[in-house]
């Protein structure tokens, strides 16, 4: 389950939008499962259908959670023109990231569907996402 | 000389835990040689069967990615900190 307050699923929600119809990306920082903080991350690819880390940005994010003693929690990031599920090539990557949770924001026809997934060595499972 | 090398938690199953080791090296492949001697099977994660640097991390030689540098034929100095870094990608298709 993710658990998730309000003003950080509106702002991951904005973002989605905001770069509609390229691609969003970013980070839930967290600490003992909890969320703490939330990093808009340049998409280096600036694409509709696709997303990577601005390889620069995360080494200054990574570290920055490092030294709070926070972990990458969630990694988010929108699909703008299909469901909120996650991609094979999602899944791929899945298997090389430290992120528990997959959460997935789709903006196409002008919705917000949000979904969230724990994908496990490329075992997709939806989760409940809970709005505090 | 020694290098320190700083590795994400994904890949600290290959140092006993450790955050930080030390390894030596003139440039990056001969570091990662190097890592590799002391904690086998790193390398693998690092480095394709092609003898190219893997997609699915960055590497930073002074914060500096190094696809932006010599990739793996970046010279490595005394002095120098190398961090690694798991590469966060995705899309839709």
């Amino acid at each position: 389950m993710l658990s998730l307050p309000r003003e950080m699923l509106d702002q991951v929600v904005a973002h989605a939008r905001r770069d509609h119809p390229d691609e969003c990306c970013g980070v839930i920082a967290g600490r003992d499962g909890v969320a703490t903080r939330v990093f808009e991350m340049d998409n280096a690819e600036r694409s509709p259908t696709g997303f990577s880390f601005d390889s620069g940005q995360w080494l200054q994010v990574y570290r920055s959670l490092d030294d709070a003693d926070e972990e990458p929690l969630v990694v988010y990031h929108s699909h703008t023109a299909t469901e909120a599920y996650p991609s094979r090539t999602d899944v791929l990557w899945s298997k090389n990231t430290e992120f528990g949770h997959w959460l997935l924001v789709s903006t196409r026809d002008g919705t917000d569907e949000v979904r969230s997934y724990v994908i496990t060595d490329g075992d997709v499972v939806e989760e409940p996402l809970t709005i505090t | 000389m020694s290098i320190e090398v700083r590795i994400p938690t994904i890949l600290r199953t290959y140092t006993g835990g450790e955050k930080a080791v030390e390894a030596k090296g003139d440039t990056l492949q001969g570091l990662i040689d190097d890592l590799d001697s002391r904690h086998s099977g790193i390398k693998g994660r690092l480095i394709t069967d092609e003898g190219k640097l893997h997609r699915f991390v960055n590497v930073y030689v002074n914060d500096e990615d190094v696809r932006f540098l010599g990739s793996l034929e970046t010279p490595i100095k005394d002095g120098d900190s190398v961090t690694v870094l798991p590469a966060v990608a995705g899309g839709a298709l």
